[in-house]
Parts: structure tokens; C-alpha cells; sequence
């Protein structure tokens, strides 16, 4: 997810900004496309952003740096994200986290150094009725024990 | 449009089509027209039913019987039997396959299902399984026979207020937006539902996304509005997916659009993704967001229904208000007004989650008790455990302990015990859940979800968290309760949002239920439910261990060591007290003490 050279940050941003329409109330789903094609929104990629719709680069910053899902900084090719809010918390979640964090040696909210793994806490998911949830790209575990992560993240190449 | 006593649904899944479904059709239309049954009784085809591994399957409403494996043969008796002398046929019952749905279960006795009605058991991706519910028909009836003041005033008759949590009546809403003499005007949905433990708008917008459509739809006819946004927050793609459907299709059959059935009324309506900011589920942090900016409330006045988006007049309820509507519509004001007590009428969605023995979805007459809530439908807590307190509203609800059980659930009843009716979320804690650390946890939450804008929830808050983490982790002083409860008050009363008014709501309400807990944790640097890692050692008891070495294995930072047979021992300085020992050892050697 982080093959991000300059040649390919700037059609990414123009062809996401020609989809959406080059308007600034559309800032905040431009971002989130940029976001998903790159793994993060690069400088490079925001100031296209800030020049394309022609808003300040400090407001393309300030909503970039505000929504928790867009991150300014390189992510790795597969994204874990554990709940930790209440409904799992009181199911478990923790054990979860650490199960992680010792299979794979890295600590929550943290990029390992191949880049293969981001792993985040995240607040509420909506499927509580499952808890503990463990989310890996696209891909939702539910009622996760501690004993299964080695298996499940072994299947991420 | 002619109106059918009794509908056929007959699946047309290729496997079905396969065992002579089609024939079963023809054979089906050419008996009721020898029984001049023709326009009385509706032949329709539909998807998958339940299975079709006996032959061709039916669905007969309004009885909703199915019947399964019927061939040509079979037909005349089957309408002579049915449709003509109003007898079931047993012989060809069959029950549907079980399917486990792990979030909605069958309704209990308490339970009345309106907004979670359809949910499982249509499929939301055919809007023809919504019309088949009498969908749309609340939208035909108000666009045919009401003027909006009409609308309006069924809407406040029936007593229907805000489900996004202030309850608000929806009608007076709409009034006031409608009474504003400027357009263009605007309806949003807001679908930000971003309290841990609730999950009902998420199910109602994944299984029925028309319903809220519709119910959007009827809000713009009595408002005046000619567009609409539905705000859904970006962790539900299957939801996202799921009203971007039913749009599509809605707009293709002229349910939305240009001159909507054929009036001139036009309404277009939009989906608008959220990106992980639990604030947008304000009404003007979320008004930013769909304008492009930075998700931070605004103060009100004024309030959207004068200014809202781009200084408009703006209509915003919840899905699950929204979704009400139809059936409020179709079956009367005063049939919802029947339902909930005098001051909160009607029927709300609950996500029971926590430790209880049916988590999941439920929907009940508001008015029930906490205690009907958690035993009668909630099944009781886990594990034979004992009910310690139950946490009602989301982050922003207050925590209420086992004498607070025969609380009616109403708006006002919640607010003056201490919590709120919020969203809907409902957590369940047993005795082994510390109260002080939920308050932490729930502090620890909002502190990351604030916005940042005004000081007293910014500063506010995590000086709340400082003191509740120092209090978990045995640092707590006497004097940190005096200083919790004064900004608790502080917070509540400066603050510019929701969130932050709200945020010291578990704090105080557990300051308040569970002082002896904090206690304990200040002067005694105990844990009384032995969970703050920094209060509790794990130790194995040699009485009960075998030496089976089964936790030293399973141990993740080897903390324990042991020959085979003997009495392992807990190294306190490596335990990280993840409780994963306990959980493996079959002989209950292990205590937390």
C-alpha cells in the first residue's frame, strides 16, 4: 500500500477529483477515495487537493488531520483494527489486543517495520452483538478468543 | 389500484424454476380463474423463499404460510382448500430453514416489532420485497389524500419523538422548518449512529433501507424539501451499500426523483459517507462534514430548522425516526399513540450488549422496566452471574445499579435517574465489571472523540482522565472526588455540544451509585472487582494446581514456570494480567487476589 512515488499520487487525486466534481463541499469524500487508492494521504496529494479545488492548504490539512479514518502517514498492507469501547471491552477485547500485540510484536497503533501490518484500536464498529471484533482490511471477525488470532492473521499474505 | 384479500408468492430462484415453478405459476392462475378467484387473489414471483431441495415453494399472505414441494397436481385442491373454503392445507406446510441471525433474535413476548419488522425477512436489495410489505403505500396515501400541514399534524398527534437520543417531537420539528420562509430546504438522516453498543440503525439500514427512505421521502413532502442527505458513517459499508440500492431502484420505479408518482412534488435524495468522527453525529458537526469542513459543532441558536446547511432551513432525524413514520402513516396517529406512556409514546429500538444472555437487537413498548428489559427479554446476565449495573444512552448515559431496576425506560424517567435515553445502546455489567473503570473507559473514549473547539471539553475531560487513570492505577488521592465532581458539574454546564454536556454523565452517575468502589480504590488501593491490573495480582494456588502446565503454554509473555506435576508459580513482575491463564486452567487454580 505504500508505493506512493510522486508520478502516481498526482493522477490518483486528479481522477478522483474529476469523479467527485471539483468542489470543495466534496472535500471530505475526495479525501476518503485518496485515502483508500494510496493506504494515506500523502503532502504530495494534499496540496494537488488544495490546488485542484483551490482552497487553502491549511484547510485541506485541518480536515485532513481531523477524521480519524485518513491518516497522513504511510500505513501497511494490511490494516487490523480492534474495538476497544465499552461493549467489547466488558466481552474480552483486551486479551485480544495483546494476543496481537505478542504475535506479531507490535504495539496498538503502530506500523511494523516490513510494512506489512498496521494495527489500531478503534472506537465502536457497530456490530457489539458479536464482541469482541477484530476487522482486518475489509474482512469482520466476530467473537474472537485470543487463541484464534495466530490462525486468522496467518491467512494474510 | 386494485386491491388483492390474499397474495401468492411463488420463488422463482433457478432451483425452484428447475423443479417446474413456472408450471405451478400457470397452473395456479388457470385454477383461480375457473374459481373466479382471479381478482381476489394475486399471483407473484419472488426470490429464494426459504429452499427449494423439496420443489417449488410458496408463500401465502396474509397468513404468511409456507408451503414447500407442491407440484401441478396439487394446485386445485390447494386453492379450493385455501382460497375458497379459508382452510390451511397442513400436509403442505413446511417450516422455513432455521437461519441463525446472531443480532436479532425471534421476538420475545414484550417485544413490539414496527421499526425492526421487515429486518431478516425481506430482502433489502428487491424493493419489490418492500412494496410487497405495503411499502410505499404510506407515501401513495400522503401524496393522494394530505397536504403537508396534514402530514404534519398526524406526525404530532401521534406523539412521536426524536430516536437519536433528546427527544425532541418530531412533528414540532418539521413545523418549525417548515414555517421558515426560505428555500431551498433540506432533510438529513443521520445515520452517525457512533455510540458503542448500538447497532439498531445500522440493522434497520442493511435489512430495510426503505423504510427509512420512505419515511424521508414523506418528511420532505411536509417540510418542502427538494433534497436529502442521508449521513452514514463510513465503519457500515454493507449499510452504505444497501441504501445506495434501494435509491437506485426507488428513483428507477419514480419513488424518488421528478414528479414522484406522478405529482408534482420532486425529492432526490444522496448518501453521504462519514470518515471516523464520532462528533459528526451532532447535528451541526455533521452539517460541517457534508459541507466539507472539519466536523466541529457550531453553537445553537440558530437551530438547522432555521439555518442548517448552507444557512438553509434543515430537517435532521434519526434513522430510526425516520423509519417509524410509514407505519404512522398507514396505520394512524392513534395507533402509535396507543404504544409508551403518556409522555414517550410509541416503540423504541434497544441493542442489548455486555453480559447478557441475549445480546442482540429488541424492540419493546416504551414504558418497560429495566428489570423486564435485562430478565424477560434480555434472558438474564451470563454465566449465572449477578446484574451490577446496567448503562443506558451510549457514552453519554449514566450507569444505574440494581435498585434502579424498575425504572420505566421513558425520556423523562432515564433523565432523572441520572442517565439518558441516547441512541438506544444498552450495556449490561456483571459483578465482576469495576465501576470505576467503566467511568475511565467511557471518559477515555470521549476524550478521543472531542473535537478540540471549546476548552472546557477539551481540557475538561482529560483532566477527568488523568485522575480516573491515577485512581485505576492506585495513585488516586481523597481530594481527586471533590475534583471529579466539580468539573462534572463545570463540564456539563460550559460546554458547547452534546458531547461534552454529556460526557460527564457515567462519571457522575457512578460517583453517585458506587462511591464505596472509588473508595476502596483511593484509601485502600484495592480493586473490589479485581480488575485494574495495577490493583490485582494473579496467583496460583497450589491447593488446586496438578502442574498441568497448560497455563504456563498458553502464557504470552512466559511469566510462569513449573516442572510437570508441580505447583507452578506466577512471576508478578512479567504477569501483564491478560487473564488468559485463568481462562485456560481446568482446575480453577488460578485467583486474582
Amino acid at each position: 500500500m505504500t508505493d506512493t512515488k510522486v508520478t502516481n499520487i498526482l493522477p490518483i487525486v486528479q481522477a478522483t477529483i474529476e469523479r467527485h466534481g471539483p468542489s470543495k463541499e466534496e472535500l471530505v469524500p475526495i479525501l476518503s477515495d485518496i485515502n483508500r487508492s494510496l493506504g494515506y494521504l500523502p503532502k504530495e496529494a494534499l496540496e494537488e487537493v488544495s490546488r485542484l479545488l483551490k482552497i487553502p492548504k491549511s484547510h485541506v490539512l485541518s480536515v485532513a488531520s481531523f477524521y480519524y479514518m485518513f491518516s497522513t502517514k504511510p500505513t501497511g498492507k494490511h490494516i487490523i483494527k480492534v474495538c476497544e469501547s465499552a461493549p467489547c471491552h466488558v466481552s474480552n477485547a483486551f486479551a485480544v489486543i495483546r494476543a496481537i500485540e505478542e504475535e506479531l510484536g507490535l504495539p496498538p497503533n503502530s506500523t511494523s517495520q516490513d510494512e506489512k501490518w498496521t494495527f489500531i484500536t478503534t472506537s465502536c464498529l457497530g456490530v457489539c452483538g458479536v464482541g469482541p471484533v477484530m476487522i482486518i482490511d475489509d474482512d469482520i471477525y466476530g467473537n474472537v478468543e485470543p487463541s484464534q488470532v495466530p490462525s486468522i492473521l496467518s491467512k494474510y499474505q | 389500484m386494485k386491491y388483492y384479500r390474499s397474495h401468492i408468492l411463488v420463488s422463482v430462484d433457478p432451483e425452484c424454476v428447475d423443479k417446474g415453478a413456472y408450471e405451478v405459476i400457470d397452473a395456479l392462475q388457470d385454477e383461480l380463474v375457473a374459481q373466479g378467484l382471479i381478482d381476489e387473489v394475486q399471483v407473484l414471483e419472488t426470490s429464494k423463499i426459504s429452499d427449494c431441495s423439496k420443489g417449488p415453494e410458496l408463500l401465502v399472505y396474509p397468513e404468511g404460510v409456507r408451503y414447500a414441494g407442491i407440484i401441478v397436481d396439487d394446485i386445485p385442491y390447494l386453492v379450493q382448500e385455501h382460497f375458497l373454503k379459508g382452510r390451511i392445507v397442513e400436509k403442505f406446510i413446511s417450516q422455513p430453514k432455521q437461519i441463525v441471525d446472531e443480532e436479532l433474535n425471534a421476538p420475545t413476548p414484550k417485544e413490539i416489532r414496527t421499526v425492526l419488522r421487515n429486518c431478516g425477512l425481506i430482502d433489502p436489495g428487491n424493493i419489490e420485497d418492500y412494496i410487497a410489505e405495503d411499502g410505499y403505500m404510506a407515501l401513495a396515501k400522503v401524496l393522494s389524500e394530505y397536504t403537508p400541514d396534514q402530514v404534519i399534524d398526524i406526525v404530532l398527534k401521534s406523539g412521536l419523538k426524536g430516536r437519536g437520543g433528546a427527544g425532541f417531537p418530531t412533528g414540532k420539528k418539521w413545523q418549525f422548518t417548515r414555517m421558515v420562509n426560505n428555500t431551498p430546504r433540506y432533510i438529513i438522516c443521520n445515520a452517525d449512529e457512533g455510540d458503542p453498543g448500538a447497532f439498531m440503525n445500522r440493522r434497520v439500514l442493511e435489512s430495510d433501507p426503505h423504510s427509512v427512505i420512505e419515511g424521508m421521502v414523506i418528511a420532505a413532502y411536509a417540510i418542502g424539501a427538494s433534497q436529502g442527505y442521508i449521513y452514514c458513517r463510513a465503519e457500515y459499508p454493507i449499510a452504505v451499500q444497501s441504501l445506495k440500492t434501494a435509491i437506485s431502484q426507488a428513483r428507477s420505479l419514480g419513488l424518488i426523483g421528478n414528479n414522484i408518482l406522478g405529482t408534482d412534488f420532486s425529492f432526490d435524495l444522496e448518501v453521504r459517507i462519514g470518515a471516523g468522527a464520532f462528533v459528526c453525529g451532532e447535528e451541526t458537526a455533521l452539517m460541517a462534514s457534508i459541507e466539507g469542513r472539519r466536523g466541529e459543532p457550531r453553537p445553537r441558536p440558530p437551530f438547522p430548522a432555521v439555518s442548517g446547511l448552507w444557512g438553509k432551513p434543515t430537517n435532521i432525524n434519526n434513522v430510526e425516526t425516520y423509519a417509524n413514520v410509514p407505519q404512522i402513516i398507514l396505520k394512524g396517529a392513534e395507533w402509535y399513540a396507543s404504544m409508551g406512556t403518556e409522555q414517550s409514546k410509541g416503540t423504541k429500538t434497544f441493542a442489548l450488549a455486555g453480559d447478557i444472555v441475549n445480546t442482540g437487537l429488541i424492540e419493546v413498548p416504551l414504558g418497560i422496566t429495566l428489570r423486564e428489559i435485562v430478565y424477560d427479554v434480555g434472558g438474564g446476565i451470563k454465566n449465572g452471574k449477578k446484574f451490577k449495573a446496567i448503562q443506558t444512552g451510549g457514552p453519554m448515559g449514566g450507569c444505574l445499579p440494581e435498585s434502579y431496576l424498575d425504572l420505566p425506560v421513558d425520556y423523562a424517567s432515564l433523565t432523572a435517574a441520572g442517565s439518558i435515553m441516547g441512541s438506544g445502546g444498552m450495556i449490561v455489567m456483571d459483578e465482576e465489571t469495576c465501576m470505576v473503570d467503566i467511568a475511565r473507559f467511557f471518559m477515555d473514549f470521549i476524550q478521543e472523540e472531542s473535537c478540540g473547539k471549546c476548552t472546557p471539553c477539551r481540557v475538561g475531560t482529560r483532566r477527568m482522565l488523568d485522575i480516573l487513570e491515577n485512581i485505576c492505577h492506585g495513585k488516586g488521592r481523597p481530594e481527586d472526588l471533590d475534583t471529579l465532581e466539580m468539573l462534572c458539574s463545570q463540564i456539563r454546564e460550559t460546554s458547547l455540544c452534546g458531547l461534552g454536556q454529556g460526557a460527564p454523565n457515567p462519571v457522575a452517575s457512578t460517583l453517585k451509585h458506587f462511591r464505596h468502589e472509588y473508595e476502596a480504590h483511593i484509601y485502600e488501593k484495592k480493586c473490589p472487582a479485581k480488575v485494574c491490573r495495577a490493583l490485582i495480582r494473579y496467583e496460583i494456588n497450589p491447593a488446586f494446581c496438578t502442574g498441568c502446565t497448560v497455563c504456563a503454554r498458553n502464557c504470552p509473555v512466559e511469566a510462569i514456570s513449573g516442572e510437570r506435576r508441580n505447583t507452578h508459580v506466577i512471576d508478578p513482575d512479567k504477569c501483564i494480567k491478560c487473564g488468559i491463564c485463568k481462562q485456560v486452567c481446568n482446575f480453577n487454580a488460578v485467583e486474582i487476589l
